[in-house]
């Protein structure tokens, strides 16, 4: 029974931290004000860098590989920052755009690592018999320095203004558009961060479509935690607890594959449904999704 | 126009000289002079469009002049935005509050620095909410730095405006029409913090188009008409008749535009005990009651969010709500399209965001309310001839200034958007005209056009309950006034028997019993 | 920089503005081979020669163009009513399985199956785009919602064909039976054109057009997608609009879905073969003609040529299909960046 519970614990702390590493990057530049859709892309292509850099030599240096993956992340990401931000474009199209960019590219200029070995993945840590992934553990540590940061920082405080009220923070000398494009680059490195974990430890391979949709949970992920990082804590854990369901109750019941391999989706739309009943997107940013015009209202 | 010479040879707080600026097509500003001194309140006053807010602009570092200099303590500067602005000590206190609803009093205070804010980056909100405490006893500035913005009142929500311009360390204060969102109680509290820094050697500059206000707290006054500045005069010595016909550039008659109060006739809507939540589920209306006789004004004063938005959208079908409401003896009910054809015409309150659709055409602007019935439509076509020709009708018949019937209405101003709503909504004959805040932000002319055209409707019958804030507007057009204080509608009263003062003592909550006046027959 | 908004930006203004964007765009692609290791001269070329040097190319093209066309046309009304529907995918595969459905299991007279396929698939559609219309009354994005429904209807689609419609005798693959004859559409000879679907994408993109701007509901529609608090005001039930705009898109997506299967396929297979990309590359066919369902008729073949070009350069260069998605992505976001350089006049240096 024991052994249940710390399967079900792992498993679901496994899954959830890639989600929650992209939740935490999405909750950063949603409190600036902008949406970023395309965190599946960003993903991939942090999953694409990560490996290429891990694979290239036996002992290549993974926190080089994990710094390339945060990398890819933003650069793909100061696309979306550029025209969102600087060309004031519609922010879910730019995203979705970004989405079919990141998984685009990363499809075509992966396809040489497909199959290919890693030589060395980063290994779980053995924290006094409870077995732990070091990308689980920075993962909580960022939802918790994530927190902090916004609630009790002169930074944090200027970024949920400038998420809140743009116009606000502009008369007081706050440059909106750099806090934002900023914010966006950081969403990305982080949402890069979790392509990586999925490419150096969880799959500790490269294929085609790896990141299977988790972007676009962890999208939606943030709406359902209501822009908070510690509840995305529990958010991520929840959904991964439910992936670990999928896999268990696979092959041992008669419910069909396909509705496992679906569930996760629905459980989306439930959940988004669930936070739109409860009224939880008055929680969403004042500023969310829109452009800031100087001299607009 | 020269300014008279301060006493001393002190150089004024600050000083504009021959500021220009030009827009396409308009000169804003035509090189106006302007000087205010330490410890002095200078009232800006001018119609819409006669240039102040161009001025405020450049003074807050919003526009740059194309044209003069701006100095402050006689050495010039340059203000290049807000920021550069509040350092050199000039503050503006906006007409609609700009800060973070979600954030509480102290944390907007500490957004942007400041100079009460060095206290690192960590706990931005704690270290400013001492400070905060000490303004709001020296002036007066009452405010709980830890209560959620979204939580206060209208006046609130200025004094941190206040607060926040002075922990800024401005000099120089601007209040860009400040007593639009106060009763009149509450502004008499804001010109006393105005006193106060005054006292403190401060230098004010008070935008207003309301006379009384302008006599009553400002020691000199500078007119701006046209962009241009028509006159200086201190307040001492100035009667509203003179300010006025300096402002508007001729003689303006005080007396009500609308003759003695009407017999009470025929019951036109009948209203009882109306209850309806608001947004967030709070009542917003509690058991409003009353009758509108045929050809009669019905004013409805209150600050902005009392109910008076949620009555007019009960009666207009576009908010749920329970009680009863009949019009003409018949009961009002179905949608927003049921009421109009019904008769009830909808003045609304954001003529942009909800009136028009601002990339649509004149023409489909105007078919708005009757696109989908004949004449504008056969079937499930629309008559697009038709729209036409109705189009060309009502911009005709309402003078309505537009390069032609398929210009988008965004590129019309506020006046002619105004007359293309009373087209729309007075086309066929309606029974009753809901107006909410119908002549907000427009020049006298169009606003004399507005109240015309409405005063006509009711000698035809029609019944008019108009929502405004304008107490002078109210005043001057109503049979009989109401106000809505917390959900709930208090009088009507027939407007012999009311004053401005004894309705800002109704807005602010007083019941009518405790006010002289008020439901006694006492004569304004 | 500074934005100087425009009055009324000219046609002219759109259509160059419009082709510089996609041109932008083709050179960041170019960059991308050049990362990937090919000349990007030879992938165009290839592209080029492939789809519109010959018969067979414009053969190609044109079958691409069918479902393109009728997906982007249906999206074109949903943009206008601000109903981001991404879920052209989805909705295609619905409509297939709805089409599909119809022909394997019910039995009815010749003549009437075909008509019953595609009005089953535009149901299917539908019904599918319906979901994210009502979830949307919950405040739920469209986007997410129409997304997350297009991997559920992957799902759909393979239980159906590995489980209960698997066909008898298909043995190991999974794909159901073959249609019946009567329903399957006739194409142009030697070609994959399935010519009656054709027609039909030219009918509703030059209908849709009519409802856009002749008709009260167009009317009601652009006045929710342009002003909602107007159309509360006058009384437009935005959800009703939303509604009908989705059973119009979804409709849309579920007739290509149900012309691909009877004229194409002729029996339901797995999601990815069934469609390529159409639904997303379709939200593109709809962008480039700025929310004209009659545009569509110009715009869709062109991302047809980029569909059958992916092909070729599959074939040909041996570069994964995911080459489409970057075109489509690209292309995207350089059209939706552009659109400020539409209404605005640049100037640059400092603020006035």
């Amino acid at each position: 029974m024991d052994n249940i519970v710390v399967e079900a614990l792992i498993r679901a702390l496994a899954v959830g931290t890639p989600l929650l590493l992209a939740c935490l990057g999405a909750i950063i530049n949603e409190r600036g004000g902008v949406v970023n859709l395309g965190v599946e892309g960003m993903m991939a292509v942090g999953a694409l860098a990560a490996f290429a850099v891990a694979s290239s030599s036996p002992d290549a240096n993974l926190w080089l590989a994990v710094g390339a993956s945060m990398l890819a992340g933003a650069a793909l990401a100061s696309l979306h920052a550029v025209a969102t931000v600087t060309l004031r474009a519609n922010q879910f199209v730019s995203g979705l755009a970004l989405a079919l960019i990141g998984t685009g590219a990363a499809g075509l200029l992966g396809k040489k690592f497909e199959g290919l070995p890693l030589f060395n993945k980063v290994a779980d840590w053995n924290l006094g018999g409870f077995v732990i992934n070091p990308f689980t553990v920075a993962a909580l540590l960022l939802a918790a320095a994530l927190a902090f940061y916004l609630n009790s920082t002169r930074s944090g405080l200027t970024l949920r203004s400038v998420g809140e009220n743009p116009a606000a923070a502009d008369v007081l000398g706050v440059n909106v558009g750099a806090v934002r494009i900023w914010a966006v680059l950081a969403g990305g490195s982080l949402s890069g961060l979790a392509g990586a974990f999925l490419a150096l430890s969880y799959r500790a391979s490269w294929a085609d479509n790896m990141t299977a949709g988790l972007g676009w949970i962890a999208v939606a992920l943030v709406i359902f935690v209501g822009w908070r990082p510690l509840r995305a804590v529990l958010g991520a854990l929840f959904f991964g607890f439910l992936y670990y369901l999928q896999f268990r109750l696979q092959g041992n019941s008669p419910i069909p594959t396909e509705v496992f391999n679906a569930m996760p989706f629905i459980l989306v739309l439930v959940v988004l449904a669930l936070a739109g009943l409860r009224g939880q997107q008055g929680d969403a940013p004042a500023g969310l999704g829109r452009a800031y015009v100087r001299g607009e209202r | 126009m020269t300014q008279p010479q301060p006493a001393s040879s002190r150089p004024p707080a600050l000083e504009l000289r021959g500021i220009t600026k030009r827009f396409p097509g308009v000169v804003a500003n035509d090189s106006v002079d302007l000087t205010v001194d330490g410890g002095e309140v200078l009232a800006l006053l001018g119609e819409n469009g006669a240039g102040k807010s161009t001025l405020i602009s450049i003074l807050y570092g919003l526009y740059q002049p194309d044209e003069g200099t701006v100095s402050l303590g006689g050495q010039p500067v340059r203000i290049g935005s807000p920021a550069e602005a509040r350092k050199l000590g000039i503050g503006l206190v906006p007409q609609h509050p700009l800060l973070v609803s979600r954030h509480s009093v102290a944390e907007n205070l500490a957004l942007g620095g400041g100079q009460a804010s060095r206290g690192g980056g960590l706990f931005p909100a704690r270290g400013v909410a001492g400070r905060v405490r000490e303004l709001s006893e020296k002036y007066g500035l009452e405010v709980d730095p830890t209560a959620r913005v979204s939580d206060l009142s209208p006046g609130e929500k200025q004094r941190v405006e206040i607060i926040r311009a002075l922990l800024g360390g401005a000099r120089v204060l601007i209040l860009d029409e400040p007593t639009s969102v106060l009763t009149p109680q509450e502004a008499s509290g804001l010109f006393r913090v105005m006193r106060e820094l005054r006292a403190d050697g401060r230098s004010l500059i008070f935008i207003s188009h309301k006379l009384d206000e302008v006599l009553d707290v400002a020691d000199r006054v500078t007119v701006l008409r046209r962009g241009r500045v028509v006159g200086g005069v201190p307040t001492a010595g100035a009667t509203r008749e003179s300010l006025a016909e300096l402002m508007v550039g001729r003689g303006v008659d005080f007396t009500r535009k609308r003759g003695a109060a009407l017999a009470r006739g025929e019951v036109l809507l009948d209203v009882q005990n109306l209850t309806a939540s608001g947004s967030r589920g709070l009542p917003a209306l509690r058991g409003v009651g009353f009758t509108l006789g045929r050809g009669e004004v019905l004013g409805v004063a209150g600050i902005a969010g009392n109910g008076q938005s949620e009555l007019v959208e009960v009666l207009a079908g576009l908010h749920p709500a329970r009680g009863t409401i009949t019009l003409d003896g018949q009961p009002l009910t179905g949608g927003a399209e049921a009421r109009f054809q019904g008769g009830v015409a909808h003045i609304p309150e954001d003529r942009i965001h909800s009136g028009t659709v601002p990339s649509m055409t004149v023409a489909d602007n105007l078919a708005l309310r009757g696109y989908g019935r004949s004449p504008l439509a056969r079937g499930l076509a629309r008559d697009l001839k038709a729209t036409d020709e109705r189009a060309r009708q009502d911009v005709e018949h309402y003078s309505v200034a537009t390069p032609g019937i398929h210009t988008p209405s965004r590129l019309l101003s506020g006046g002619n958007i105004q007359k293309l709503i009373l087209a729309r909504e007075l086309h066929g004959q309606p029974k009753l005209i809901l107006a909410v805040h119908p002549t907000y932000g427009l020049d006298i002319g169009a606003t004399d056009q507005v109240h015309r055209v409405l005063l006509e409707r009711t000698n035809e019958g029609a019944g008019v309950l108009l929502v405004s804030e304008d107490l002078d507007e109210l005043l001057s057009l109503s049979d009989r006034i109401g106000v809505m204080v917390g959900g709930e509608l208090r009088g009507p009263f027939p407007v012999s028997e009311v004053t401005r003062e004894s309705l800002g003592l109704l807005m602010g909550g007083a019941h009518p019993h405790s006010i002289p006046g008020a439901g006694q027959g006492v004569v304004a | 920089m500074r934005f100087i908004p425009l009055a009324s930006p000219s046609a002219a203004r759109v259509g160059l503005i419009t082709l510089a964007s996609v041109a932008v765009a083709l050179a960041l692609c170019a960059l991308i081979f050049v990362f990937y290791g090919v000349s990007p001269a030879e992938v165009y070329s290839t592209m080029l020669r492939g789809t519109l040097g010959d018969s067979i190319g414009l053969a190609e093209v044109g079958r691409r163009t069918i479902p393109l066309l009728l997906i982007g046309a249906g999206l074109a009304i949903a943009f206008r009513a601000q109903f981001f529907n991404i879920g052209g995918e989805g909705q295609l595969l619905l409509g297939a399985v709805f089409a599909a459905g119809t022909a394997l299991f019910i039995p009815l007279p010749g003549p009437l199956l075909l008509p019953t396929v595609f009005i089953m698939g535009a149901l299917g559609g539908g019904l599918w785009a319906l979901i994210a219309a009502l979830l949307r009354r919950l405040n739920v994005n469209e986007i997410l919602s129409t997304l997350m429904l297009n991997y559920i209807a992957v799902a759909l689609v393979t239980y159906l064909i590995a489980g209960p419609w698997k066909g008898k005798d298909v043995r190991g693959y999974i794909y159901t039976d073959s249609f019946p004859d009567a329903a399957n559409l006739p194409v142009i000879a030697g070609t994959q054109v399935h010519w009656p679907t054709l027609v039909l994408g030219v009918a509703v993109a030059l209908g849709l057009q009519w409802l856009l701007g002749r008709s009260t509901f167009g009317y009601a529609l652009r006045v929710v997608g342009e002003n909602p608090g107007a159309a509360r005001y006058a009384g437009i039930s935005s959800a009703r609009v939303m509604t009908v705009v989705a059973l119009i898109t979804g409709g849309a997506a579920g007739l290509a879905g149900a012309g691909e299967v009877a004229g194409i396929h002729h029996r339901l297979l797995e999601a990815g073969q069934i469609s390529l990309g159409y639904g997303f590359t379709a939200v593109i066919v709809a962008w480039l003609a700025r929310g004209n369902p009659a545009l569509c008729l110009i715009t869709a073949p062109v991302m047809g040529i980029i569909l059958a070009g992916g092909d070729l350069l599959k074939i040909d260069l041996n570069m994964p299909f995911r080459v489409v998605d970057v075109f489509s992505g690209v292309i995207l976001l350089c059209l939706i960046a552009s659109e400020v350089f539409v209404r605005n006049r640049v100037v640059w240096g400092a603020r006035a």
